[in-house]
């Protein structure tokens, strides 16, 4: 064999060809990826097989019952029992936590990432909310039945449950997804290039256009796919709605009465019918009717995440 | 020839408050003028004592090894460093006779009249047009936007390319396209002075050729300064040039300095210190 130029090939030449001829992977390589794949085949494993339990479970009460078991209320007959009280609370305490935890959240995180100076303070700061986040739901429920059933009584909205109310639990929920909104939002508004904001100064915009034209909205998409995502985590907490007296039996809603009476009075959520469901004597709650109510939370969790991966996509930029 | 006739001159008034004339004196033929200047981020001193006059209407360039300063230098002709919170600054930058770090100076207002070009083009995320017309937008400008937007493309020598597609997002244009948007979006504000911050280091050679064209035919209505680590570059376009070069101190700390401010063309030939000679004739950086 000879080079272009006519020159014998040298010996290191058939070296490098010999070296490029592949081998296939080692033995060790084939039992570390082996092990990956059974690490992830039982967890997807374990995951469908819960599906299908409740799945399964649930199939009995919507092929007897259709729609009309998300369209009834609560019920001490298992016949007639449905999860629309707990839907009607669900819905409403995310959108108090919409309402309160993301215009807060997007300004603490506004502040941290665009404001606040670098130092020890903000670092303080920054350190506490990320240990906020970590901190147990059921804190955060002692936090509500501490101070704000009482605060929700005291200024009038306590109606007949006395602060132990819908409002109080949106108040608490959103503080206890608060921190997750700050830090999603700082993430987002961090991803901004430092580009786009000299560009805006460069043309003498003040820091809050510089805010308002350009990094509020390029960081939009990430700011609202974390709420979205924290929302969920909202409607699937159960413990500090427990703690803040959520109504755990059978409960007739008020008929006839005004938004307010509604809103102060007795309430349940999705999770919270699951709970309470499962503890009730007669079988047919346990065995058909929770599994139901789990696939109605279910959908209603996935129809969030659908929302949020849908944001995420519609908005997405490049820089 | 003579181009004085075809600036207007901008009224200046970058007060926060008043506004007390500071006509610019015309026997004062620099735009700006630095003395003493010193540059630190926290305790690192990046420039040290830099005193030079940019001319009017003149492209200046500034060359220099990585770390030198210059950049550093250009920033403060747009109190672009304010926006570095350990960043101080010390020394004078006159600007039409008017101490830039004066303490009634708002740096948003400076800004409005000394445009910047940065290294990489970094246009908005939203259309060509938004992007021309945000400056002038913010600074509440009343007159025909639509005839501002393409009189600022046409002078960065881009109208022809994107006039049927001004509402296409900016990035659909090319490197080189929207290096010359970010130029027209830098002059929409009617700036007398344009930065540009190594501004073809990310083009290719055929975009960087246009935008050197361009900056020879904006020098009539603007002055400008560039950055740029490609001496070719500064030898081309460059009226005068200004070598600065990393000095270590006693205590070991890399500092900018001045070299040599000169004519371009006395520079690139007959360069007065030894360490200018030795970079320009590719010895060391």
């Amino acid at each position: 064999m000879t080079t272009a130029d006519g020159h014998p090939a040298s010996r290191p030449d058939a070296d490098i060809v010999d070296a490029l001829r592949g081998r296939g992977l080692g033995v060790g390589a084939l039992v570390f990826e082996g092990a990956l794949l059974v690490a992830l085949l039982s967890a997807l494993s374990i995951l469908l097989v819960l599906l299908a339990d409740v799945v399964s479970g649930a199939l009995p009460t919507f092929r007897t019952r259709g729609i009309g078991f998300v369209l009834s209320g609560l019920s001490l007959s298992p016949d007639t029992a449905g999860v629309l009280t707990g839907i009607a609370g669900s819905v409403t305490i995310a959108a108090i936590v919409v309402a309160l935890a993301f215009p807060v959240g997007v300004a603490a995180a506004l502040y941290l990432e665009e404001y606040a100076e670098e130092g020890w303070g903000t670092t303080l700061v920054d350190t506490t909310v990320r240990n906020l986040a970590g901190v147990p739901s059921i804190v955060y429920g002692l936090l509500g039945l501490a101070v704000f059933v009482p605060l929700v009584d005291r200024i009038g909205l306590g109606g007949v449950s006395h602060g132990r109310n819908v409002i109080a639990a949106g108040i608490t929920m959103a503080v206890l997804v608060l921190p997750i909104v700050i830090i999603t939002s700082a993430e987002a508004i961090r991803a901004v290039p430092q580009t786009i904001r000299e560009a805006g100064f460069g043309v003498g915009a003040t820091r809050w256009e510089v805010i308002r034209h350009h990094v509020l909205p390029s960081a939009l998409p990430g700011i609202l796919t974390g709420t979205v995502l924290t929302l969920a985590r909202a409607l699937g907490e159960t413990a500090p709605l427990l703690v803040i007296g959520v109504a755990t039996g059978y409960f007739a809603p008020p008929a006839n009465v005004g938004v307010l009476e509604r809103l102060t009075g007795p309430y349940t959520a999705l999770p919270v019918i699951v709970f309470s469901w499962s503890r009730q004597t007669r079988p047919e709650f346990l065995e058909t009717l929770a599994p139901a109510a789990i696939v109605v939370l279910l959908g209603v969790l996935f129809t969030l995440n659908g929302a949020a991966v849908w944001l995420r996509n519609r908005h997405d930029r490049r820089w | 020839m003579d181009t004085t006739d075809l600036i207007p001159e901008p009224p200046i008034d970058l007060r926060t408050g008043g506004n007390a004339p500071t006509a610019p004196s015309h026997d004062r033929p620099a735009i700006f003028e630095v003395d003493g200047l010193d540059v630190f981020y926290g305790d690192f001193h990046a420039v040290q004592d830099v005193t030079l006059d940019i001319a009017r209407n003149e492209i200046t360039a500034f060359i220099g090894p990585s770390g030198c300063g210059k950049s550093t230098v250009l920033r403060c002709f747009n109190r672009m460093n304010d926006l570095i919170p350990t960043a101080r600054v010390e020394g004078s930058v006159r600007y039409h006779g008017l101490d830039l770090y004066g303490p009634d100076v708002d740096p948003v207002q400076v800004r409005r009249h000394v445009g910047m070009v940065f290294q990489r083009p970094n246009p908005f995320p939203k259309s060509i047009y938004d992007n021309v017309a945000f400056g002038p937008k913010i600074a509440k400008y009343d007159g025909d936007m639509d005839a501002l937007v393409e009189a600022s493309l046409t002078k960065a020598a881009l109208w022809d390319e994107v006039k049927d597609k001004l509402r296409d997002s900016a990035y659909t244009l090319s490197g080189g396209q929207q290096q010359r948007l970010c130029i027209a979006r830098a002059i929409a504000t009617s700036p007398d002075v344009l930065l540009m911050d190594e501004p073809a280091s990310a083009l290719d050679p055929i975009a960087t050729l246009r935008i050197e064209e361009l900056m020879y035919e904006l020098k009539e209505e603007y002055s400008i300064i560039i950055v740029t680590h490609n001496m070719q570059q500064a030898s081309r376009v460059s009226d005068r040039t200004a070598f600065f070069n990393i000095e270590v101190t006693d205590g070991g700390q890399r500092t900018g300095r001045l070299v040599e401010f000169s004519e371009t063309a006395t520079l690139f030939t007959r360069p007065q210190h030894p360490q200018t000679e030795d970079y320009i004739t590719g010895r060391f950086g």
